[in-house]
């Protein structure tokens, strides 16, 4: 090794770090961990205080939320096989990152999810079978994105990332950030999901621009899932994700994405920060895309079922599961209920899906513009005339 | 011979392009080892490596920016937007530099870089997969700009459109890329930039592209049936327009039905019937109408039935038509 003045010690290379954590599914050194894989929970000094209230039965809920999750999710996946949505976008093995960050987030938070974010969305009061139009056709999103708050999916990949930033910059515009003088209100923040893929798109950059500029308090949630589609992460990036907040000036952080422990304290302090005027904040939740990126594509063609196997072990909830049982001595009971909830809340889902009106002819033409337009107007009657014609003839 | 569909048309076109030129490049979002989310690039990395068919990072202004920068260097790059809706990201690179540089440089910076987009609807897709921009990019000097609607012109045209020294933005109907077609390699190719007469007839004349193409020749069909006679223009190049076969067949028919799936104002279709008004005037015994999707974002999925021109909604046009 050579030596010099001024010689620091090189690095492994960037796309050696990359390729080699993508392969062994380690999250490196700097991964923030309070539940292992085998279910032990361990001590971590600087976000332990972000559990204080995690007690079994928060615990319980938490475990709860990802098997119900899990298993909708599983029921979307079969519903789009039988042909009953034109599409499914599965969070299969994503449950901890989503249930982690949704459970840290107060009424008054705002989030900005991309399109995978189920979990969330029932973190944010949002039925499941809310989640369904879009992916049935038969709506491009049902919610009210200000009385759930939580916006649209957003399906270009990475847009939201700005919209989040400038909903934020009001947000400390309006005086949110930092809590009301007496102490008696904190602050609001905005969260913002997109995935490993996503880092490479201009809008996200600039996003991490604006914030920083603006004190945005926005926590940008990364998941990390290793594949955008066929491209492994080493194609986004030569440096781990989180690294990459330190150039545009705000802190970065890595965390067991499937840890749901882990990854509801880090957001908590990521949050806080955001609150209290320390945004933004970048948070990269390593974890892994246990199945398709979606109902269209075949993983097969191009990652090794091996990868897949090894993921398996660091499965989100089994690890909660394994938790309960052997440091709370959590009888089958529990676990019994959960499952019997989750297959009733299955079948509510299907049923409700089946079960679906079809938009009617005129729906496509509300609500394009605020006042009415005599373009479209006039085509719309036209078109209703052309369609009624047809009454009666089929 | 074997019928072959117009996604292994593309596939072999790009195959033998890259062959024929080793500065040929494909570039775009899982092109390689997937072979594309339509498997149009399949086997295309396996066979040429990873230099010359790159899986990109998932930026599509980067995908532009950085084929303006090769096709500097003297590469000809053809990128592939996975859907019509995901272009956007790349549209000021496409706009700004692509379009502009030939002019700019006074010829001396040509811009031979092909920009394939699968576009149009009727495949039950979620938001953002089913548009037809095609009219965005018609709009701007300097873009030539077709669209293919069967499997042999598939083949042709993307050779065609990559020996071109000019920018050109290749649109593929993705719903027809299934469908088959005997290709025969003895039979040369028109040019590029003009249009075709598919079928003859002597009633109304139908002008379309892209995924319209196999609607039009269907209703053309049932027409005759009836014993209407519907004579369809594949107009294949949309910037620049060949009007000559069309004004031709509307002189001898004097109606004419424009089709597409975008929205009619200020469209392709918008420009035709404008310049049938203008030179064919006097021959025109009905006004030309449009049938298009409307002028609304693309509609939830449930709705694309009604969005999209159907064979029924074509003859409805040419009903209009021959009623005035």
């Amino acid at each position: 090794m050579p030596s010099w003045p001024g010689f620091v010690e090189p690095e492994p290379t960037p796309q050696q770090v990359i390729a080699g954590l993508h392969a062994t599914g380690e999250g490196g050194v700097d991964l923030v961990q309070v539940l292992t894989p085998e279910g032990v929970r361990i001590a971590e000094p600087r976000f332990d205080k972000y559990l204080g209230d995690v007690d079994v039965p928060r615990l319980q809920s938490l475990y709860r939320d990802m098997v119900l999750v899990r298993r909708f999710d599983r029921e979307a996946n079969s519903l789009q096989r039988q042909g009953q949505l034109g599409i499914w976008v599965p969070l299969l093995g994503q449950e901890a990152a989503q249930i982690g960050a949704g459970r840290a987030l107060t009424p008054r938070d705002m989030a900005f999810p991309s399109y995978r974010e189920h979990g969330v969305a029932w973190c944010r009061g949002i039925d499941p079978t809310e989640l369904l139009g879009i992916f049935r056709g038969t709506d491009h999103g049902s919610w009210d994105p200000a009385a759930t708050g939580f916006h649209l999916y957003t399906i270009v990949i990475g847009n939201q990332c700005l919209n989040a930033t400038g909903y934020a910059m009001g947000q400390r515009f309006d005086g949110k950030v930092g809590g009301s003088a007496d102490g008696s209100e904190s602050g609001e923040a905005t969260i913002c999901f997109f995935g490993d893929g996503a880092t490479s798109q201009g809008d996200v950059h600039e996003s991490f621009v604006w914030s920083a500029v603006y004190d945005a308090p926005v926590v940008f949630f990364c998941q990390n899932n290793q594949w955008a589609i066929s491209e492994p992460l080493e194609r986004q990036t030569r440096v781990p994700l989180y690294r990459r907040a330190q150039g545009y000036g705000f802190p970065g952080i890595r965390v067991d994405g499937n840890d749901v422990l882990a990854t509801l304290a880090v957001t908590r302090w990521a949050l806080e920060e955001c609150r209290t005027g320390n945004g933004p904040v970048l948070i990269e939740a390593f974890t892994y895309r246990m199945d398709a990126h979606t109902t269209s594509d075949d993983p097969s063609r191009y990652r090794l079922a091996d990868e897949l196997e090894l993921w398996k072990l660091k499965d989100p909830i089994e690890r909660v599961r394994v938790n309960l049982v052997r440091e709370h001595e959590l009888g089958q009971d529990f676990f019994d209920e959960v499952a019997a909830e989750s297959d009733a809340l299955a079948a509510r889902f299907r049923e409700y899906c089946t079960n679906m009106p079809e938009p009617g002819p005129e729906r496509m033409f509300s609500e394009v513009y605020a006042e009415s337009s005599p373009v479209l107007d006039a085509q719309r009657d036209a078109f209703l005339a052309y369609h009624a014609s047809f009454e009666g003839t089929s | 011979m074997s019928p072959i569909t117009m996604a292994k048309a593309l596939n072999n076109g790009l195959r033998a392009a890259m062959e024929r030129d080793p500065k040929v490049l494909v570039m775009g979002e899982d092109v390689g080892k997937l072979g594309g989310v339509f498997r149009i690039t399949d086997g295309l990395q396996k066979d040429f490596g990873e230099e010359r068919v790159l899986d990109t990072p998932l930026a599509e202004s980067g995908i532009i920016g950085t084929a303006i920068g090769l096709a500097i260097r003297g590469y000809r790059p053809v990128c592939e937007i996975q859907f019509d809706g995901f272009v956007f990201p790349g549209f000021d690179q496409i706009v700004s530099q692509l379009a502009k540089l030939r002019y700019r440089s006074q010829g001396r910076v040509p811009m031979p870089v092909v920009v394939r987009i699968p576009f149009g609807g009727g495949i039950g897709a979620v938001e953002h997969h089913s548009e037809s921009p095609e009219s965005l990019f018609a709009h701007v000097a300097g873009l030539r700009v077709v669209a293919c609607g069967n499997p042999v012109d598939a083949y042709w045209m993307i050779q065609q459109a990559i020996e071109s020294d000019d920018p050109v933005i290749f649109f593929e109907p993705k719903r027809r890329y299934w469908e088959k077609a005997e290709l025969d390699l003895d039979v040369p190719p028109p040019p590029l930039f003009s249009s075709r007469v598919l079928r003859e007839g002597s009633a109304v004349t139908l002008a379309c592209y892209g995924p319209m193409v196999r609607t039009c020749l269907d209703a053309a069909e049932a027409a005759h049936a009836d014993g209407t006679e519907l004579e369809v223009i594949d107009l294949r190049t949309l910037s620049p327009l060949d009007m000559g076969p069309v004004y031709e067949s509307v002189r001898r028919t004097g109606r004419l039905v424009v089709v597409s799936e975008a929205p009619s104002e200020v469209s392709v279709a918008a420009e035709v019937a404008a310049k049938v008004q203008q030179d064919c005037f006097y021959s025109l015994e009905a006004p030309v109408l449009r049938v298009t999707g409307f002028d609304t974002p693309y509609p939830p999925s449930k709705c694309e039935d009604d969005f999209l021109p159907d064979l029924d909604r074509v003859l409805d046009g040419v009903d209009r038509s021959l009623a005035w």
